[in-house]
C-alpha cells in the first residue's frame, strides 16, 4: 500500500513534524540556561579570575562561544531550525485548512455522518420544505445562517462558526517569525549609543557602543540643566530629570524634560536618562573678611586654585560637602599665606558665617555657595525594527488566545423523506475544544426536538 | 484595620483552608468541601482588602505607587493570584478536590512572605517608576497563578494514573483517591490552566520588553530574567505541541507541567536569589 518515501520527502516530513518542534522548544530552554549561569561577554581574566577557570579551559569554552552564547552561531542556528520548522508547518498545512474554509462540504452524505462525533435524529410530518423552512430559521436563530442545497429531491443544510480561528496558530506561528524580522531590522539597521552632555552644552554626534565610534545625528542636542531629587529625608533618590531642548540650524525645534522611564524621541532617535556625574571642578564663592582692614570681598573660583586675598594670602578651596554633619553645606579650605607654607585646613559653613570669626586667624571665612556642574548621561537608540516587533507582538496574542478560546464548529442537517414522515439528521464536530462543543450540541439536539416535534 | 492584620487573617484562613480540604478528601462529605471553599473566600476576601490597604498606607506616606514594589509585596499578590484562578476554576468546574493541592501553594507564600520577607513599605526607585510595572507585575503573576495551579493538578494526575492503571478495569477507586477527579478531567484541568497562563506569561513577558524598551531603549538583552522567563515560555510551548504528539499525551505532560512550574518559581525567585541582573531590585 504505502510506497517507500524518498529521502527528499522524508527530510521535508522531518521539517515539518511537530516532534522537531518540541524538541527545538526543549533544546532552546536547556541551551538558554548557559548564559544565565555563566556572565556574557566579560573580559578573559574575569572569566578565569572568578570562575577559577584555566586558560584551556576558557580557550575550549571560548571557541564553543559560550561567552556570548545568545550571539553564537549554533544557538543562532537553533533559532533558525525554528523558523524554518514554523515556515515548513505552515506551507505543509495551509493549503488544506484554506479549501476546508473555502470549499467546505455542503452536502453531508450517510458516509460523513457516521464520522460526526456529535448527531442525533429526528422524525417528523409535515412536508421536505416546511421542515426546511423550520430549520433554517432554528440554525438562523440559535446557530448561524445555513447554506441550503437541494439534491434528488433532499434538502441539505450546511452551517458554521468561527471558521477563521482555524487561522490563528497560522497567525502566532508567523508573529514569531515577525518578532524575528523586526530584531533583525534592529541590526541591521539601527544602533545602541551613547553620550554625555555638559549642562549647557550641546552634541552633534553620539558614540557607538559597539565600536566607540562617533555616529553624527543630523542635528543638535543641548542640556540646559540636570537634576537629582531625593525623597524626603533620606539620600533615596526620587528621581533624575535633564531638560533637553533639540536645535536644528540654531533654531530650538522642541524640549523636553527627560526622566528614567520617559525619554525624548526625534527623527528616529530616542534618548533615555541613564546615568550623570560631575562636569569639570566645582566652582566656589566665599565671602571674606580681613580682619586688619576691616575690608570685606567676594571671591570666586575652581577647586585647587589660588584665590587672591586683601593682605597678600592666597585661599584655596578644597573639597566641599552637601551636607557635612548636621551643619549643612561646608567647604574645606586652606590659606596659603605666601610663602607657599600651608596652614592647616579647616571648615567653612554657609548656614554659619560667624562660625569662622571663633577661628581667630588673620581672615574670617563664610562659604556662599558652590557650583559644581554636571554632565548628563544618555542612552541613545534607533531600532527602525521595534515597531515590526511590537506587531510580532500583537499578532502573537492576538492569534494565541484566538487559538485557545475560539474553535472552528460546523453543523450539518439532512432533510428527507421517509415512508412515513420526514427523516431530519443532524450532526457536527468543532476542530478544539470538543467537550464544551458536545455540550452545547446536546443543547442544540433538544431545541430541534422541541421545534420539529410541535 | 491595617494591612498587616488583614495579612495574618489571611494566612490563617488559607492555613484553615488547607487543612478543611484534607478533611474533605477524608471524610468525603460534600459539606465539608463547601466549607473548605468559604473559608478559601474568606482568606482571598482579606488578602484583596491587605492589598487594597497597602495601597493605601502607602500613599499616606507620601508615595504613590502600586503594592507590587518589592519581593514581599510581590509574594503576596502571588498568593492572591493563586486563589483567583483557583476560585475562577472551582466556580467554572466545581472540581473541589483540587484545592488540597492548589492552596498549599498560596499557603507557602503567604508564610514565606510574613516570616522572612522585609514588609516596610520604601518609596520606588527611579527605574521603578512607571506604568509599565502594573502593567508586567500583574500579567506576569496571573500566568504564573496559572501555572501553579497546573502543577498543582498535574501532581495529582500522576497519582490518580498510577491508581487507575493498578486498579481492575472499571472498579472504582476507593480511599483518598476516590475523591479526585478522574485522570482524563485531571489532564484537561491541566490544559485548561496552561491555556490561561501562557497567554498571559506572552502578555507579561512583552509587557516587560515594552518597558525595557521605554526606559533602556532595549526590548531584549538576554538579561537572566528575561532568558529565564522564555525558557519558560519555551517549556509550555512544548507543552502545547505535546498534546498533539502522541506517546507526549499522559504522563510526560504532566511532568512537563511541573518541570514548567519549577522553572516558574526559579525565574521568579532564583534568578534573584542566586543570579545577578537587571531585577536585582527584588520584584
Amino acid at each position: 500500500m504505502s510506497k517507500e518515501k524518498s529521502f527528499t520527502d522524508q527530510l521535508w516530513d522531518f521539517f515539518c513534524s511537530l516532534k522537531l518542534a518540541i524538541i527545538i522548544l526543549i533544546l532552546l530552554a536547556t541551551t538558554s540556561i548557559i548564559g544565565t549561569v555563566i556572565e556574557q561577554n566579560k573580559s578573559p581574566q574575569e572569566y578565569m579570575q572568578s570562575y577559577g577557570m584555566s586558560e584551556s579551559t576558557y580557550k575550549a569554552l571560548d571557541a564553543l562561544q559560550v561567552f556570548d552564547m545568545y550571539h553564537s552561531y549554533w544557538f543562532l542556528s537553533l533559532m533558525g531550525l525554528f523558523a524554518v520548522n514554523l515556515i515548513c508547518c505552515s506551507i505543509k498545512r495551509l493549503p488544506r485548512i484554506i479549501k476546508i474554509v473555502r470549499e467546505p462540504i455542503l452536502v453531508a452524505d450517510d458516509g460523513l455522518f457516521r464520522t460526526f462525533p456529535n448527531k442525533g435524529e429526528v422524525v417528523t410530518t409535515g412536508t421536505v420544505e416546511s421542515v426546511r423552512d423550520k430549520v433554517v430559521a432554528l440554525l438562523g436563530n440559535k446557530f448561524a445562517t445555513p447554506v441550503v442545497t437541494e439534491e434528488d429531491g433532499k434538502i441539505y443544510l450546511f452551517s458554521q462558526k468561527g471558521a477563521l480561528s482555524r487561522f490563528s496558530v497560522y497567525v502566532t506561528h508567523s508573529s514569531i517569525l515577525i518578532i524575528f524580522l523586526g530584531a533583525m531590522i534592529g541590526n541591521v539597521w539601527g544602533y545602541k549609543a551613547y553620550v554625555n552632555i555638559v549642562e549647557g552644552q550641546s552634541i552633534s554626534e553620539v558614540w557607538s557602543r559597539a565600536g566607540q565610534v562617533p555616529i553624527p545625528i543630523g542635528f543638535e542636542l543641548r542640556c540646559d540643566d540636570f537634576e537629582v531629587t531625593y525623597y524626603e529625608g533620606g539620600s533615596r533618590p526620587k528621581d533624575f530629570t535633564s531638560d533637553l531642548v533639540v536645535l536644528e540650524n540654531g533654531k530650538e525645534i522642541l524640549k523636553k524634560t527627560i526622566e528614567v522611564n520617559d525619554p525624548l524621541s526625534y527623527k528616529g532617535l530616542t534618548f533615555y536618562q541613564s546615568s550623570y556625574g560631575p562636569a569639570g571642578d566645582p566652582v566656589y564663592r566665599f565671602r571674606v573678611k580681613h580682619r586688619k582692614s576691616g575690608e570685606t570681598v567676594t571671591v570666586r573660583g575652581a577647586q585647587g586654585k589660588h584665590l587672591k586675598l586683601p593682605g597678600g594670602s592666597d585661599l584655596i578651596p578644597m573639597g566641599y560637602a552637601e551636607s557635612y554633619q548636621s551643619f549643612g553645606p561646608a567647604a574645606q579650605v586652606n590659606i596659603d599665606s605666601g610663602d607657599h607654607a600651608h596652614g592647616t585646613p579647616f571648615i567653612v559653613f554657609k548656614n554659619y558665617p560667624q562660625f569662622d570669626e571663633k577661628r581667630g586667624g588673620a581672615y574670617a571665612i563664610s562659604l556662599i555657595d558652590v557650583q559644581q556642574s554636571y554632565y548628563t548621561g544618555l542612552q541613545v537608540a534607533k531600532d527602525p525594527g521595534v515597531w515590526v516587533v511590537w506587531l510580532g507582538c500583537l499578532l502573537i496574542v492576538l492569534g494565541s488566545c484566538s487559538a485557545f478560546f475560539f474553535s472552528h464548529r460546523r453543523i450539518w442537517v439532512s432533510i428527507q423523506p421517509l415512508d412515513k414522515g420526514i427523516g431530519v439528521k443532524l450532526g457536527g464536530n468543532a476542530h478544539r475544544n470538543q467537550p464544551a462543543f458536545a455540550l452545547y450540541f446536546d443543547e442544540l439536539k433538544k431545541e430541534f426536538d422541541d421545534t420539529l416535534s410541535s | 484595620m491595617t494591612s498587616s492584620l488583614l495579612f495574618n487573617i489571611t494566612t490563617v484562613a488559607y492555613f484553615a483552608a488547607m487543612v478543611v480540604f484534607i478533611v474533605f478528601l477524608t471524610a468525603k462529605n460534600k459539606a465539608i468541601g463547601f466549607f473548605a471553599i468559604l473559608v478559601c473566600w474568606v482568606g482571598f476576601i482579606a488578602n484583596t482588602g491587605a492589598i487594597g490597604m497597602r495601597w493605601v498606607e502607602a500613599y499616606a506616606m507620601g508615595y504613590e505607587q502600586a503594592p507590587l514594589s518589592n519581593l514581599y509585596e510581590s509574594v503576596v499578590f502571588f498568593s492572591w493570584s493563586i486563589l483567583l484562578i483557583y476560585l475562577i476554576f472551582d466556580l467554572k468546574y466545581k472540581q473541589r478536590a483540587i484545592g488540597a493541592f492548589v492552596i498549599p501553594f498560596a499557603f507557602g507564600g503567604m508564610i514565606w512572605a510574613q516570616w522572612s520577607l522585609d514588609a516596610t513599605i520604601a518609596p520606588l526607585v527611579p527605574a521603578l517608576q512607571s506604568n509599565w510595572l502594573t502593567y508586567h507585575v500583574i500579567t506576569c503573576f496571573i500566568g504564573y497563578a496559572a501555572f501553579a495551579m497546573a502543577c498543582g493538578v498535574s501532581i495529582m494526575y500522576l497519582i490518580k494514573i498510577n491508581k487507575e492503571e493498578k486498579s481492575a478495569e472499571g472498579s472504582p477507586i476507593g480511599g483518598i483517591l476516590g475523591m479526585f477527579p478522574s485522570s482524563k478531567v485531571l489532564d484537561d484541568l491541566n490544559y485548561k490552566a496552561i491555556m490561561v497562563g501562557f497567554p498571559m506569561l506572552t502578555l507579561g513577558i512583552i509587557t516587560g520588553a515594552a518597558w525595557a524598551n521605554y526606559a533602556w531603549g532595549t526590548y531584549w538583552s538576554w538579561d537572566p530574567k528575561e532568558t529565564w522567563s522564555l525558557i519558560v515560555w519555551f517549556i509550555y510551548a512544548a507543552f502545547l505541541h505535546a498534546r498533539f504528539t502522541r506517546g507526549w499525551v499522559g504522563r510526560r505532560v504532566a511532568w512537563l507541567s511541573i518541570f514548567g512550574f519549577a522553572a516558574t518559581i526559579f525565574c521568579y525567585l532564583g534568578v534573584n536569589l542566586v543570579l545577578s541582573g537587571l531585577h536585582s531590585y527584588g520584584g
